[in-house]
């Protein structure tokens, strides 16, 4: 699949499927998924609450495994490697942002955007993080601990944090779902923005109307099938 | 590299924020509880020893039947040691023409007691000061008993053999005066340069000589060392073990003391250090998931997680042994008034104890919980209610209890007591975790039965199912052993001081002439106001063991060797003494006239490789007779009364020649008629036991003022287990106070909830504790100290009204701050 890499393809998806056991018995949420993202791309889930946006970013990011079908992200095939190979891959080449921030409440700012770096060992960290931080507008807030941010804030960090890696691939999940509409909007500029800037491609779930066609591509799912 | 310096970058900043204040607090408390616990008990050991050794007189002795090579001395000087000399024989003591008794003569020289104290008076069970020094020369201090059997007061002039000497001093107490009965003759000490003169020590005559040593153990200890090797096969050293049974029992039982309470500091701390790590784990989850999809793998989770433990191993030891090291420095300074001995500097070997209990503490018990957390799924960042990673339970805790177990063996060294504590702690785990269940459910039906705070409080119990089995199991073994500590450890040491009741026997007679008997004890009776007990008494040798001469076997212990050497004394009784008990075998009876047997004390029987059903023949004053081995006893030492090793069953040896043996209580102010005792019945010897009563009464008083000390961190210990349990819901409970707030219920309501539920929790988990304080308390009475235990009946109210008050208050205390805050800064965290 190298070769699909070369082409500008950084996520491509065959017949992926994720079935889960429930009371009433194998239950499906995402069934014969075939879809292709390109390098730079923007490119927005929509669709229902329950229709298989979330599982199907989590799929997408290696974050969990499918049931049926392959997933290659940036040429490797997700379904050949174990947890620490997928979560080596992320390290590499994957950043994320979430509906609830996810900032590690013990860690000032800065120390929650130090964060993947200093996983991936370098020793750059703080230098990096401060520049990340100070490109979105939180220059004053870098010893404040998450309790003592806003949410508009707090995702803020959490897009510093994803964006300080260079990441190929950023998958956003609901990134806008907590914020008032100004702090939404402020948060989707910074997103968009950077991810033009980094020519980053991304991958956001949302049921935000506006954020989704701020897209390039709308992709929609319903009862786990895409229909776009 | 990297991930050790991420490790400890990411522990410092959950220190810093609080995040392993609990664990760490938990770890710390636990080393500083056991190294402070290690430090003075090691400081008290040794001053009980040092106590021993007072009895020893010295802290080592060299006693042989040939004079010691004097070389020794000089060695021993050159170690720093302190040395002195005495020589000891029997022999006639005359007192003008008519009056002669035999005496055990004791040449004493400079120095002489190096531990300890001589106590004389000027007049016969007169006042009695401590003298200062020994006998001048052409001086003798002689014992009441010699006194009376040569009819002569302090003053009189005495010869033995060819010197004369002057008796200036009534002879009270001498160091070094074993109560067993082998030295029968009363004592006249006498300077060591006076012995030469007297010219009485002939080839063959039976002379013990004896060199003392006292100085710093590790002196000592090279001394032994050195001088071991070149002892002739007749010399042999004594040292504090060997300075009596009483004494060694006594202090035996007060170390058990004091091991206890270390033993259940730790047990404490690690439940308390579960609980926080467990709540670390729980809380961590998140960031581990967080950490995943940012690219961790496993293994570097694995790895910073253990360099994290690591950390917090070697930190939590260092200090945890310092503040331990300064613990045990205010409490040596606070016992001085009350314990009344000069405590020995201590030694840094406790502090070791210290990093051993961190690491079985946190890598047994919180390393599991860390450990878990590599699996948790990466997919939790998107998906919240995933559970989190399963504990193989059975198998971690089986393996931590392991190492609990082991370390706890290795610190105490006694299966039994270790067994006892960690198996009672361990089935009250079990009967809490039961018993919650119960609760649980048995709540469900209360609710509705209650107001409104009580039932909200009910509900949360039974709502909250497994956290709050692990709140009753975490209350109830910190309520048991806040019991454990007052009501029981009072009730223990009670009954360890009845062992020594106010009028146990402090005077032995021997050489009672049987005739004779019926007149002394009515003279006893009459006179003196004691209850005599007496005992006829012969000594005999082992000569065979199922027909096998004793030469012939291979026996290698010690005490058998000892035991087969020597003469025994020997008795015979239908009634079982009371501070005897049958271990094996059947005693033969009140009113037995069969056959003759043999009951013998477990210690020489195990050293003889003796049981029950054996044959022993023995040979008394030519005579030999055979018995079986009926029974094995257990004695107990340190009761006061006249104890055997062997004991017949009546009949087999009345006919032979014998003497009587008899034990009393004489009141202080009737000592003073103890003289025409001796003046009335001169061939009766008199044992006065009231300086080896008192010295044991001493250990028993100092050990128990020590114990209640010691007994404060493990008090501290159970405080933290309270607190780690009321950690365990602490989270849950600020997010619900926040979300009832919010609701529009106002904080009382909120705070009355939660003290119904802690009170409940509380009286449950006091129940239990009572429960588990009572087994225990009973268990240890009876098989470790070998006491006998009262059940207080304070125990099952003092339970519940003290588990659910101080449950109650606790709980209600730490979970106000989370009512009080305000629900919207807790809801914008959520």
């Amino acid at each position: 699949m190298q070769d699909r890499k070369l082409d500008g393809i950084v996520l491509r998806t065959q017949g992926l499927g994720k079935q889960v056991s429930s009371p009433e018995g194998q239950l499906t949420i995402l069934d014969d998924v075939d879809l292709e993202i390109r390098a730079g791309e923007s490119v927005a889930l929509v669709g229902p609450s329950g229709a298989g946006k979330t599982t199907l970013l989590a799929l997408l990011a290696g974050l969990d495994q499918p049931s049926r079908g392959q997933v290659w992200l940036c040429g490797e095939d997700l379904t050949t490697l174990d947890e620490d190979g997928r979560a080596r891959l992320r390290g590499r080449r994957v950043g994320f942002v979430f509906q609830s921030f996810h900032l590690v409440p013990s860690l000032t700012a800065l120390e929650n955007v130090m964060l993947p770096l200093e996983l991936a060992g370098r020793a750059d960290a703080a230098v990096r993080a401060r520049e990340v931080l100070d490109a979105v507008g939180l220059t004053s807030r870098l010893s404040h601990y998450p309790k003592q941010l806003s949410g508009g804030e707090k995702q803020r960090v959490a897009i510093a944090r994803a964006f300080v890696t260079r990441p190929e691939v950023l998958f956003a999940d609901e990134p806008t779902g907590n914020l008032d509409t100004a702090s939404g909007e402020r948060v989707a500029d910074l997103l968009f923005g950077l991810n033009r800037q980094a020519r980053t491609t991304l991958v956001l779930v949302t049921h935000e109307r506006d954020l989704a066609r701020r897209c390039d591509r709308v992709i929609e799912i319903v009862a786990g099938r895409l229909v776009t | 590299m990297k991930t050790l310096a991420w490790a400890l970058r990411s522990l410092a900043r959950d220190l810093r924020a609080g995040e392993l204040t609990v664990l760490v607090a938990a770890v710390v408390v636990a080393v500083t509880a056991i190294t402070a616990v290690g430090f003075f008990t090691d400081r008290v050991a040794r001053a009980i020893r040092q106590q021993a050794s007072a009895v020893l007189a010295a802290d080592l002795v060299i006693r042989s039947p040939e004079p010691v090579a004097r070389v020794f001395l000089d060695e021993a000087h050159a170690l720093g040691l302190r040395t002195a000399e005495a020589i000891a024989f029997p022999s006639v003591v005359l007192a003008g023409d008519e009056a002669s008794s035999l005496a055990t003569i004791e040449g004493v020289g400079a120095g002489y007691p190096l531990r300890g104290e001589i106590r004389v008076s000027t007049q016969m069970f007169g006042t009695t000061t401590v003298a200062d020094g020994v006998p001048a020369r052409g001086e003798a201090w002689a014992e009441p008993g010699l006194l009376g059997q040569l009819g002569v007061d302090v003053g009189a002039a005495v010869q033995v053999g060819t010197r004369t000497l002057v008796i200036t001093r009534v002879l009270e107490y001498q160091p070094d005066q074993n109560p067993g009965f082998a030295n029968l003759a009363p004592s006249l000490l006498v300077n060591i340069d006076d012995v030469a003169e007297m010219d009485v020590i002939r080839p063959g005559s039976r002379v013990t000589f004896r060199q003392l040593y006292a100085g710093e153990e590790a002196a000592l200890a090279g001394f032994r060392a050195r001088v071991g090797p070149r002892l002739g096969s007749e010399a042999a050293f004594r040292d504090q073990k060997d300075a009596g049974e009483q004494i060694n029992a006594a202090i035996d039982r007060a170390q058990g003391f004091l091991t206890l309470a270390s033993l259940v500091t730790v047990v404490l701390a690690a439940v308390a250090t579960a609980m926080a790590a467990r709540l670390y784990a729980l809380r961590h989850l998140d960031t581990v998931a967080l950490m995943k999809s940012m690219g961790a793998t496993q293994v570097f989770i694995e790895r910073s997680s253990l360099a994290q433990l690591i950390a917090i191993v070697l930190g939590t030891s260092l200090a945890g042994s310092v503040l331990g090291y300064a613990a045990q420095g205010v409490l040596a300074r606070l016992s001085v008034g009350l314990l009344q001995i000069e405590l020995p500097p201590s030694t840094v070997t406790p502090a070791w104890l210290g990093v051993l209990t961190s690491t079985t503490v946190v890598i047994g018990f919180a390393l599991p919980h860390l450990w878990a957390l590599k699996r948790t799924p990466p997919l939790r960042v998107l998906r919240h209610d995933l559970p989190p990673p399963a504990l193989a339970t059975g198998v971690t805790y089986a393996i931590a209890l392991g190492a609990l177990f082991g370390m706890i063996y290795a610190i105490v060294r006694d299966l039994k007591l270790v067994g006892v504590v960690v198996g009672g702690l361990l089935a009250l785990a079990c009967l809490a975790g039961l018993a919650g269940f119960g609760l649980v459910r048995l709540a469900a039906r209360f609710r509705g039965v209650a107001g409104v705070a009580w039932r909200y409080g009910i509900a949360n119990i039974s709502r909250r199912g497994g956290e709050s089995v692990i709140q009753i199991v975490g209350f109830g073994l910190g309520l048991m052993v806040l019991l454990l500590l007052t009501v029981v450890r009072t009730d223990l040491l009670a009954a360890w001081q009845r062992t020594i009741p106010p009028d146990a026997p402090n005077y032995f007679l021997i050489n009672i002439d049987p005739p004779s008997w019926p007149a002394l004890r009515k003279f006893i009776e009459g006179e003196l106001g004691g209850r005599p007990s007496a005992l006829p008494f012969i000594r005999g040798r082992l000569i065979a063991i199922g027909g096998i001469p004793v030469q012939d076997l291979a026996i290698t212990d010690p005490q058998g060797l000892s035991f087969i050497r020597r003469e025994q004394n020997i008795t015979w009784t239908a009634e079982l003494p009371a501070s005897n008990a049958v271990r094996a075998g059947t005693w033969w009876g009140a009113g037995h006239r069969g056959e003759p047997q043999v009951s013998l004390e477990e210690g020489v029987a195990r050293g003889l490789g003796v049981s029950v059903g054996d044959t022993l023949t023995f040979n008394v004053g030519g005579e030999e007779f055979t018995a079986p081995v009926t029974s094995i006893r257990h004695v107990q030492w340190d009761s006061f009364a006249p104890n055997f090793y062997l004991m017949l069953s009546p009949g087999l040896a009345e006919e032979l020649p014998q003497t009587y043996i008899a034990s009393f209580y004489v009141a202080p102010e009737k000592r003073r008629l103890l003289n025409s005792l001796v003046r009335q019945f001169p061939g009766v010897t008199v044992f006065d036991l009231e300086a080896i009563l008192a010295q044991v009464r001493m250990i028993v008083d100092r050990a128990s003022a020590a114990v209640q000390y010691v007994f404060l961190f493990t008090l501290l210990a159970g405080v933290m287990v309270l607190l780690a349990a009321v950690q365990v819901t602490r989270d849950e409970r600020r997010f619900e106070s926040a979300i009832l707030r919010a609701l529009g219920a106002d904080r009382r309501t909120i705070l009355q909830g939660v003290a119904a539920e802690f009170t409940t929790l509380g009286a449950l988990a006091g129940a239990l504790a009572a429960f588990g304080a009572t087994a225990i308390g009973l268990v240890l009475a009876e098989r470790v100290f070998d006491l006998e235990f009262r059940i207080s009946p304070w125990l099952w109210p003092a339970g519940l009204l003290f588990g659910s008050a101080l449950v109650g208050l606790t709980g209600t205390l730490a979970t106000r701050k989370a009512v009080n805050e305000s629900p919207v800064v807790t809801l914008r965290e959520a």
